[in-house]
Order: C-alpha cells, then sequence, then structure tokens
C-alpha cells in the first residue's frame, strides 16, 4: 500500500515541500483579507473624528457624521437581543435538561439548523410578510429587530446547550437524589456553571445582528431619515444599511466617508467577536471540576 | 478492632412499625432483568443490611426505592414499594419522597459550589433561610460525617475540588442535611479510608435513634457490626432474610448464605 | 424542621405527599422550555407559510412553471409584456457560487489539512482564532471591497470596461465561504481517530501518504457537509452579492460578464414594487424558490456531516 522505503529521501524533499505548499495554502487564504483590512484602515481613518461619530449626515450624507447610523444599529441590536435571548435559552434548557431522544427532538435540531441556513433575504421577506404587515407593526424597529432575532434564535440556542451539556450528569443526579425538582437543580447548579457559555452566545449574536443588512431593509431601516426614532414603532438608520447607501445610491460620494462606515462597522464586528474568542480562553482556564 | 457479635436486645422486633415494604419487587434493564420478586421489610429505626456478591441488583433496588428509575427511559419496575404507607409508584409529588430518603452511592460527588453550599443545599430547598440555622446544621452533618475537621477553615472552597475521600464524605454530610427518614447507603466505605470507615459506623449507630437505615455492603463485617437484620442478594433474588447474629452463626434457611458469609465465593 | 434525637419513634406519616409550590414552579418551568423547544420549528414553519402567502397570488395566477424556471426573459417592468423567468438569474447566482466554490475548496481544504495536521500549539490557536474572526466580516462589507477595492483592481489587471461582474462577486463570495467551510473541514480531519494515523505511520506512510490514503477519505463525509454548507452559504448569499455582480440579467458567457443573483434581485426590486402586484408576489415566489433549494442542501449537508459524528 505505501511506497517502499528505497524511495526515501525523494519523500523527505516532497514532505517539506507539500508542508509548504499548505502552509502557503493558509496563507493565501489569510493574506488578501489582511491586505483589505489594511486598505480600509488606510482609507477609513482619516474620516474617523468624534464629529464623524457622533453627529448626523449632512449635505446628503457626504459630510457629517453616522451617529444615527450607529444609534440606530444599537437599538435594533438590543431589541433582538430582548426578543431572542429569553427565548433561546429556554429552548436550549429544554434540548438539553428535558428532551428525549426521539424523532421530534430531531425535528427540532433539524429547524435549528434550517433556521441558521436560511438566505438573509428571505428572513428580510418573512419579516415584511408577517410582522410589517400580517401584525400590523409597519416598517419598524419592532419589525426589524425581530426579523433579526429569529435569524441570530440559532446561534444563541446552540451557544447555550453546549454549555449547559458540559455539566457533568452526575451533578444533576445527585442534585435529583436529594429531593431537588428539575428546575431547581437547573437554577442552583447546572445553569450557574453555563452561565459564561451563554454570553459568549450573546456576544456572537450581538456581533451578526450589527453586521447584517437584507433582513432590515424592508422592514424597518431607512436610508435617510431626519429626525432619530422615539418610539419601536419608528424607522432608524443602521450602520450596515448605510455602508450600503453611501456607497452605492449617493453620487458624488467622497470615498472617504464610505471607508469609515466601513471601518466602523468592521471594527464593532471584529471587537465583539475578539470578546467572545476571550471568553473562551478565559472559561478554559477556570476549571470548576 | 474486636468484632463482637451482638445480641442486639434493642432491635426493633416484628411488631415495630414497617417504614419500607417490597413486595414482589423485579426490575429489568430492557430485556436483562437484574431483580426478580424480591420482598422483604425494613422496620423503623433499624439498620438493614443487604450482602451479596457484585451485580446481584442491589444498587438497582436502592433506585427503585427513590423512584430513579424515572430517569433511565430502559429500566422497568414490577411488584410494590411502599414506603410510610405510600405506594412510590402512586405519589404525586416524587420530590417529596426523595427529600426524606437520603441515598449514598459509591461514586463520590462533590457538587461544584462550596463546602458550605453543598450541605446547605437540601436544608435551603426545604425552606430553611436564616444563616444562624444554616450554620448549626452544617457542621452538624459535616462532624457527622467526620469531614468537619478537614474542612472548618475552608468552607467556601469548591466541593467538586476535594480529594476523592472528601467528596465521599461530603456526599454523606449532604445526604444527612436532608434530614431523612430513611437513609440508604450502598457501599460507602469504598472510598474512605478504614478509620474514617470507623468513624461513619459509630455516627450510623447513633443515628439509629432518629433515622432508618439500608446499608449495602461488599464488607460482611460491616454489616455483622452495624446490622440488626440483613437480606442476602444473590443473582438478583433475595436469597434470605434474617436477624444478622443468626446468618453468621449459621443459622441460615439457605446453605449458599453460609457460603457466601463464610467468604466461600463473592 | 429539626429533629433532634427523642425517645419517640417518628411517625409514619405521608406528609411528603402534598402538591407545594416547588413542584408547581418546576411544572410551569417545564411548559415554558417547551414552548422555547418548539419555537425553532414554529419559526421555520413560519418563515415557509408567510412567504407563500405574500406570493401566493403569482403562484395561482400567473405563475407557468416553464417560463419560470427556464425563460431567462426576468422583464417584470416590461410595457408590452411582463415576463417572469429566472433562469437568467440562476445562471447568475450558480455562476457566481461556481467560481467561489472553484476559489474557496481547494484553499479551505489546503488550509484545514494544515491547521488540522501539520500546526500545533500556538500556531494552531492563532490560526483558528483567525479563521474565526474572518467568518464574522459582515457581508455588506464584503460588498464594499468588492465596489471600492476589486473593482479597480479587475479593470486594471486585465484591461475590462467594467469590474462589476462574476469573476469579482465569485472571488468575493470564495473568500466569505471559505473560513466557514476550513472550520467544518477542520473539524471533520479532527473527528478522525488517531489510531488511523498512527496505524498508517507504523506501516511505513510518510506526513502525505497517511493524510491523502488514510484520513482524508476517512474524513469525507465531513469535507463533503463543508462544501455542501459552503454551497449554500453561496447559494443564499445577498448584499455581498448584490454589489459586486452589476445589474445586467443574462445568462453569463465569461467571468467578465456582469451577472445579477436571485438574491440581489429579490433586494434590488423589493422596495420598488407595490405591495400585492404581481411583480412583489413575484419576488416572493424566488424566495419561496430560495428557501427550498437551501432547505435541501442543509438537509443533506447535515445527514452527511451528522455521519462523521457517528462514525
Amino acid at each position: 500500500m505505501f511506497e517502499a522505503t528505497l524511495l526515501n529521501r525523494r519523500n523527505k524533499t516532497t514532505q517539506k515541500l507539500f508542508r509548504a505548499a499548505l502552509g502557503s495554502m493558509t496563507g493565501l487564504l489569510i493574506l488578501p483579507v489582511v491586505l483589505i483590512m489594511g486598505t480600509l484602515i488606510w482609507k477609513g481613518a482619516p474620516a474617523i473624528s468624534f464629529e464623524f461619530l457622533f453627529t448626523p449626515p449632512t449635505n446628503g450624507m457626504t459630510a457629517g457624521g453616522i451617529f444615527p447610523a450607529l444609534l440606530g444599529t444599537v437599538l435594533l441590536v438590543l431589541v433582538a437581543l430582548l426578543a431572542s435571548v429569553p427565548l433561546g435559552v429556554a429552548a436550549a434548557i429544554y434540548l438539553s435538561e428535558y428532551a428525549p431522544d426521539n424523532w421530534f427532538t430531531r425535528a427540532i435540531n433539524l429547524a435549528i439548523i434550517n433556521l441558521a441556513g436560511v438566505p438573509s433575504i428571505v428572513h428580510a421577506l418573512f419579516g415584511v410578510g408577517a410582522f410589517v404587515i400580517f401584525f400590523r407593526f409597519g416598517t419598524s424597529i419592532l419589525a426589524a429587530s425581530l426579523t433579526l432575532a429569529i435569524m441570530a434564535l440559532p446561534v444563541v440556542i446552540v451557544a447555550t446547550r453546549e454549555s449547559l451539556q458540559a455539566v457533568p450528569e452526575a451533578f444533576r443526579e445527585a442534585c435529583w437524589n436529594m429531593g431537588a425538582t428539575r428546575w431547581q437543580t437547573i437554577r442552583r447548579v447546572v445553569l450557574p456553571n453555563a452561565v459564561t457559555g451563554i454570553l459568549t452566545g450573546v456576544i456572537l449574536e450581538v456581533s451578526r445582528t450589527a453586521g447584517e443588512t437584507a433582513p432590515i431593509m424592508f422592514t424597518g431601516a431607512a436610508f435617510f431619515l431626519p429626525l432619530l426614532p422615539q418610539s419601536v414603532f419608528d424607522q432608524t438608520m443602521a450602520m450596515s444599511l448605510h455602508l450600503f447607501v453611501v456607497s452605492t445610491q449617493v453620487p458624488n460620494m467622497p470615498l472617504q466617508v464610505p471607508y469609515g462606515v466601513a471601518l466602523v462597522l468592521i471594527s464593532m464586528v471584529l471587537l465583539m467577536n475578539s470578546l467572545s474568542i476571550a471568553l473562551r480562553m478565559y472559561l478554559r482556564g477556570k476549571k470548576k471540576w | 478492632m474486636v468484632i463482637a457479635p451482638r445480641p442486639r436486645a434493642d432491635s426493633p422486633g416484628p411488631q415495630a412499625p414497617v417504614k419500607l415494604g417490597v413486595e414482589k419487587l423485579s426490575i429489568r434493564y430492557g430485556h436483562d432483568p437484574v431483580l426478580e420478586d424480591v420482598s422483604l421489610e425494613v422496620r423503623e429505626h433499624e439498620i438493614f443490611g443487604i450482602i451479596g456478591p457484585a451485580n446481584a441488583g442491589k444498587t438497582s433496588f436502592l433506585k427503585a426505592v427513590n423512584r430513579m428509575d424515572m430517569f433511565d427511559r430502559s429500566m422497568h419496575v414490577d411488584g410494590r414499594i411502599v414506603f410510610n404507607g405510600v405506594d412510590v409508584h402512586k405519589v404525586r409529588n416524587v420530590y417529596g419522597l426523595r427529600r426524606r430518603i437520603g441515598v449514598v452511592f459509591p461514586l463520590p460527588v462533590g457538587l461544584p459550589l462550596s463546602v458550605y453550599d453543598n450541605v446547605a443545599l437540601a436544608p435551603r430547598l426545604g425552606g430553611v433561610k436564616k444563616r444562624a440555622e444554616l450554620d448549626v446544621i452544617v457542621e452538624r452533618c459535616l462532624r457527622r460525617a467526620a469531614l468537619w475537621d478537614e474542612v472548618k477553615d475552608r468552607l467556601n472552597s469548591l466541593g467538586s475540588m476535594l480529594s476523592g475521600g472528601q467528596q465521599q464524605r461530603l456526599t454523606i454530610a449532604r445526604a444527612l442535611s436532608q434530614q431523612p427518614e430513611l437513609l440508604m447507603l450502598d457501599e460507602f466505605s469504598i472510598a474512605v479510608d478504614p478509620v474514617t470507615t470507623m468513624r461513619i459506623e459509630d455516627v450510623l449507630k447513633e443515628l439509629r435513634e432518629e433515622v432508618t437505615i439500608i446499608l449495602v455492603t461488599n464488607l460482611v463485617q460491616q454489616a455483622r457490626r452495624l446490622a440488626d437484620r440483613t437480606a442476602f442478594f444473590l443473582d438478583g433474588r433475595c436469597i434470605e432474610v434474617g436477624a444478622t447474629e443468626d446468618l453468621f452463626t449459621g443459622e441460615v434457611r439457605d446453605p449458599r448464605t453460609r457460603d457466601y458469609v463464610d467468604g466461600r465465593f463473592g | 424542621m429539626d429533629r433532634e434525637a427523642t425517645q419517640a419513634p417518628a411517625r409514619l406519616d405521608s406528609d411528603f405527599d402534598r402538591l407545594n409550590r416547588d413542584w408547581y414552579i418546576d411544572k410551569v418551568i417545564q411548559l415554558l422550555v417547551f414552548i422555547g423547544g418548539i419555537s425553532a420549528i414554529v419559526f421555520i414553519i413560519g418563515i415557509f407559510v408567510f412567504i407563500s402567502k405574500e406570493g401566493f397570488g403569482f403562484l395561482a395566477d400567473t405563475f407557468d412553471w416553464r417560463e419560470f424556471l427556464f425563460s431567462p426573459n426576468w422583464r417584470p417592468t416590461s410595457a408590452t409584456r411582463e415576463t417572469y423567468g429566472i433562469l437568467a438569474l440562476i445562471a447568475g447566482t450558480a455562476s457566481v457560487t461556481g467560481l467561489a466554490m472553484l476559489v474557496a475548496i481547494p484553499f479551505s481544504l489546503g488550509a484545514a489539512i494544515f491547521i488540522a495536521e501539520f500546526a500545533s500549539g500556538k500556531t494552531r490557536e492563532f490560526l483558528k482564532v483567525t479563521v474565526e474572526l474572518l467568518a464574522a466580516i459582515p457581508s455588506v462589507v464584503w460588498g464594499f471591497i468588492g465596489l471600492a477595492i476589486m473593482n479597480p483592481l479587475i479593470i486594471q489587471t486585465f484591461d475590462v470596461p467594467v469590474g462589476l461582474n462574476v469573476l469579482n462577486a465569485g472571488v468575493i463570495l470564495g473568500l466569505m465561504a471559505a473560513p466557514i467551510m476550513t472550520s467544518i473541514a477542520e473539524d471533520a480531519l479532527k473527528a478522525v481517530p488517531d489510531r488511523y494515523r498512527e496505524a498508517a505511520e507504523a506501516m511505513g506512510a510518510t506526513r502525505w501518504q497517511m493524510i491523502y490514503k488514510v484520513v482524508l477519505p476517512a474524513a469525507k463525509n465531513g469535507l463533503l457537509g463543508a462544501v455542501l454548507l459552503g454551497v449554500g452559504r453561496g447559494f443564499g448569499e445577498t448584499m455581498a452579492v448584490l454589489m459586486a455582480t452589476g445589474h445586467s440579467i443574462n445568462i453569463p458567457t465569461s467571468v467578465f460578464d456582469s451577472v445579477r443573483a436571485l438574491t440581489a434581485t429579490i433586494a434590488a426590486e423589493l422596495g420598488e414594487t407595490a405591495a400585492g402586484s404581481t411583480h412583489y408576489q413575484a419576488l416572493f415566489t424566488i424566495g419561496i424558490f430560495l428557501f427550498v433549494v437551501t432547505f435541501i442542501i442543509n438537509l443533506v449537508a447535515d445527514l452527511v456531516v451528522r455521519g462523521v459524528r457517528k462514525g
């Protein structure tokens, strides 16, 4: 099956070549992105200033700042979290602590995977059909956030479920033997040990929802609004959509504005992800059993 | 240590109330039977020993008593188990049942809470809130489990990070903290050193005043030291039940009992 | 609650068998988490129901499935006769996804092999973290990159008039899909038990032979799953494709042709339709098509990948 060792020396060089080839493939995968990030920083940094971050756009959005978009993203993400985290944690608790091993549970898991795989524009269509039209929320922060929440639900569920399942069964049995109810066991022993995992999921969700454009395009985000939103039934601007607008919809846009917006957006997202990665590493060091 | 035979004049006699009644109990996992047609009675305030070789169904027996079979889908239980006159399969609040029954399995488990919280958990679930009351309970149970001296200065350390022997004693302390009416111990001495085992055995003897005890053990001499009456389980059947002394002095109904007690197998 | 040692025996009471507050709370919680559990199913079904509802009119009246699937003429605003053929759009999506896979598969596979079999310790950590961060870049940022960076780059390098085309979007999509594919492929490779590798080494195989003849075949299910997931991602990607493909609706004959993808069409046109109009409903029908296709791809990918976990 394997070549005779007479050819060993030739194999050693092919070995080294092979390793180098693979290494460079990995590098080639990362390098363009690093270059692109570098370009973004180089061309976008000049646009960043206090004024850029905290004042609204002026002059047909070719000047001024991005504050309403920043605020809008924050609002959208917060409302989406409020909707998805309790539901997602409940679902994960069900799957980890209660669900029997049968076809129904498999169906739920399949639904979660599919929910994560639905194209974002289809989520947008759903948001329009369900929240904007059927539930009559109109194009609003509420409709957009709920659409985002459903899209991000799988992230929370999966992260929470994994951290719950990491708690050894022996602890649960010890509690049950003492007469603790399932909920008491979860509340006092299982959940406290899963909190960091849940937090990781939440941070990941924040990072995803902040960057999404399609689901909010027709459900509540607008290209330009003269006023800041006053309630969840108002529309809002958002960072992701703002990037789309300033790079495609406005004539005579000075190039540094979209670069600036892109830089801020990508910094937000990467910061969140790094936080979640850091949290996971911290977790690994703090063993409790 | 001299093992003195005990006439046990103070053992509960046949007219003592029945704490736990078992009628024709059969247990199987899937299609594999582990226990067949077991009937016995455990009287109040006695120490009831169960001896027998491994895989004789002793642990499954205990699991059926406190309804832990609910969590194992492959475990099927037939027959009647009656605790305090209530059929455990017809009980409405199974958690209430389990609170009254403390069980210690051979696998030591320290919960990932502080040592204090480990032992305070059951009382807290039972409604005890005042710190002063909890302090009393925690200390008493840790003393009885022969663990107090080793942990009294670090009650805040994690229970799950203690040594194996300490975790086993912590498990015993937790069972005691339930203030159970029935205490079931399944080979508790496996994870514990001989000296500590002796201390706990002394505690068990004292506890008889408050608690009924079922002691499953591999160490026949331990049964002889502690148990008022003993049952001999073999291959999933209860071969016989009798006054412990009778079993050890050879007054048995079944020759296999004598063989086991004399160490000829198992 | 304290029963200190007394001479009187405890009574055999059945006091414990009362339905107390803890019991009721436990039951309520059980119901609540169950509702959470079925929510995923409810939402998936809900998505299908609501997009079908909005697209229903088109399906019931104007829909001719042969024209829909096989005509390249997507002219919903035609003054003479409106046609709703999505063949050109399918070709747009397929060409971009195809190119993306051509780019992504070799590189992500190579990277996955490198990370799983050759890198170790700190390097491995670093690479894994980098890949994870790459996967997090939002699609609108990728679209912007296609516009601002790739566009001029293509025009200059290949001397073509327009840089928003299949090549642009294909490369971008490839860079987008590659990190996720790398992660899953790496998981699949890591799932191959060490004893396979040890057995191969014991038989005198070199690293390369061990990987090529033993590890890769053993991981092929997971690797296939990674590819399918990448395809699914490419199929469903919206913003990056919208911004980088240009806006001509035609079947591409070269990578320098501008095209329009299914997802981008919806995003570009929905805002200009009147709710309930045929055009509007036709866009929702494209949505149904996308939902069904990605559902199937995800289903197959999951079945294939799950084979890895069990093996």
